[in-house]
């Protein structure tokens, strides 16, 4: 495939994942908006103002940053892991393997769905985060790259959960049993300062913190790690979880026999 | 000139160790109507599998028109459309959607894929459900579904394993008719079917698979032509109480109505009906016991179960 049939064969993909969760967006739009409106009543507002500043900030702006992240996380994720094992399970798939698209464009056409899922919640969670504090922007660059490169990862997490899974049933294990717990103990809600010692250090071992805390310094501007360290993570696991779809695509793992 | 395909030495194990294949040799000429039939776990869909890149195969070469899976697999892809056994599509997308969808994958822009999605849907009766999603279609509808996407990238070589299973009459001739001019216009095609009168009908070249091995793979008309009887069935305007004497002819009163006569090559038909004639047999009409090509694909698989 030339470079103009390869650019048409990745719109085709996107496109059709975009508008795939557009069409049902009150099941992938609409839920992060009320989940994260109910954290601001009752962790922002209810339980927040016990609980004073965090790191200089309220504790309702502190949490914003985590709040949109994780939504964008568990968006972006399931957008990927929900769609590709639906077209393994219809065999709908097969549309694509028979085609002459090279592995990578399918990663990228499907991880790209991911991303704009990831960025479709992220707006819709600002939105309502606005109806209770505003949004400051410490770094306009960091808070979008934080925000894509995130997306980017979640989605080839979901797309690798979506290679292995044989039932719908795998396809909602490493959400709940891993993502999950990661994102609530990643500092959304707490600066791991806050922590004992042995906590903060283990806690240095959760991919999760890093991301929420770049977002958490492209908006507030403070951070429990070093920005430049959380990007270089966020790099090696994308690269590292890229490498790992396209070795399992290319054995045809989970969708050629 | 190139084959449109040519398989050498293919063989197939899958992980539980079962073989599939065991080093089978295929060749399907440009323009062919190429049948491809075998009982069920024969190998034809493990076959097609592997032509079409669903399944990895365990040896052996696939050249497609040329391009070898293994070093030109993007070119090969692009000459074959695959028209599946089971309905692989989204059952929740418009049936303009998936036709949009998959001549995106095969990099066609979106003028052209606009132009032949409505030339496909309309040539095979789908226009006026372009917008309705997959799933509300009739079985027959949906197989249309799958040809009609599977030309959307005007493939040189059409798979079709099993395209009018559970098809009623009508469309099935319908589809046959539609089949017929697109190999005429040069596709080639490679017909899976259960239906062995179709694949007379419209196949020039044969294979027979069985247990993974070809066991044969001739022109129709050469395998048809080594049948040395068949079986017809005669309807009588009246009532018979005894086999009439046919010398040169076995056969046997199946009711008072009905005779069954096995009319070996040596023999004809014509000579069939004036010895019926001489003893005032009227025949109100006659059909074959079975389909020819039929009766020699049970004798070529060892009597085992009729599919293909």
């Amino acid at each position: 495939m030339n470079v103009r049939a390869q650019w048409i064969a990745f719109n085709a993909i996107l496109w059709k994942e975009i508008l795939r969760f557009s069409r049902i967006w009150v099941q992938t739009i609409l839920p992060p908006m009320i989940t994260t409106l109910l954290y601001y009543v009752i962790f922002g507002k209810l339980i927040g103002k016990q609980i004073g500043e965090v790191s200089g900030f309220a504790y309702i702006d502190y949490i914003v940053p985590g709040l949109i992240l994780m939504a964008v996380i568990t968006n972006s994720y399931g957008n990927v892991v929900a769609s590709f094992y639906s077209s393994k399970f219809q065999r709908s798939i097969e549309e694509m393997l028979v085609s002459p698209l090279p592995n990578y464009l399918i990663v990228l056409g499907f991880v790209g769905g991911g991303v704009a899922r990831g960025i479709a919640v992220s707006i819709a969670v600002m939105t309502v985060t606005v109806l209770f504090t505003s949004i400051a922007f410490h770094s306009i660059w960091i808070v979008i790259s934080v925000l894509l490169l995130t997306s980017v990862l979640f989605s080839l997490g979901g797309l690798i959960n979506a290679i292995y899974a044989k039932s719908f049933d795998d396809i909602t294990v490493v959400p709940t049993f891993v993502l999950t717990p990661l994102t609530y103990l990643g500092g959304v809600f707490y600066s791991v300062q806050m922590l004992p010692p042995f906590w903060q250090k283990l806690s240095l071992a959760n991919p999760i913190l890093y991301m929420v805390n770049a977002f958490r310094y492209g908006l507030l501007g403070v951070s429990d790690v070093n920005v430049g360290t959380a990007f270089a993570a966020i790099f090696l696991f994308i690269a590292a979880l890229a490498w790992f779809a396209l070795y399992l695509l290319g054995r045809g793992h989970g969708v050629r026999s | 000139m190139t084959q449109a395909l040519s398989i050498h030495n293919l063989t197939k194990v899958y992980k539980n160790g079962v073989t599939a294949l065991h080093g089978i040799d295929l060749e399907v000429g440009q323009g062919d109507f190429f049948a491809l039939l075998g009982p069920n776990g024969a190998g034809k869909s493990t076959t097609i599998g592997i032509i079409s890149s669903l399944v990895n195969k365990t040896s052996g070469t696939v050249k497609i028109f040329g391009h070898d899976l293994d070093k030109e697999l993007a070119a090969a892809k692009s000459c074959i459309g695959l028209v599946p056994q089971e309905f692989n599509f989204n059952q929740f997308e418009p049936l303009m959607d998936i036709m949009m969808n998959q001549a995106g994958y095969y990099g066609i822009p979106r003028r052209l894929a606009v132009e032949r999605s409505e030339l496909y849907l309309m040539q095979l009766g789908l226009w006026e459900k372009r917008l309705q999603v997959a799933r509300d279609l009739s079985g027959g509808m949906k197989r249309r579904l799958m040809i009609a996407r599977a030309l959307v990238h005007e493939p040189r070589l059409l798979i079709l394993d099993e395209p009018t299973a559970g098809v009623d009459i009508e469309i099935r001739q319908s589809m046959w008719a539609f089949l017929r001019e697109l190999n005429a216009q040069g596709t080639t095609i490679i017909l899976t079917t259960h239906y062995l009168e179709e694949a007379e009908q419209l196949c020039r070249n044969i294979a027979i698979i069985d247990n993974g091995r070809i066991v044969e793979n001739t022109s129709m008309k050469s395998l048809l032509s080594r049948m040395d009887s068949h079986t017809l069935l005669l309807d009588l305007a009246h009532p018979l109480q005894h086999m009439p004497l046919l010398p040169g002819f076995s056969g046997r009163l199946l009711d008072d109505h009905t005779l069954e006569v096995v009319v070996s090559r040596e023999a004809s038909v014509s000579e069939l009906f004036a010895r019926l004639a001489l003893q005032q047999i009227v025949v109100t009409s006659l059909r074959n016991k079975s389909n020819r090509l039929e009766e020699l694909f049970i004798r070529l698989t060892g009597n085992r179960e009729v599919a293909a």
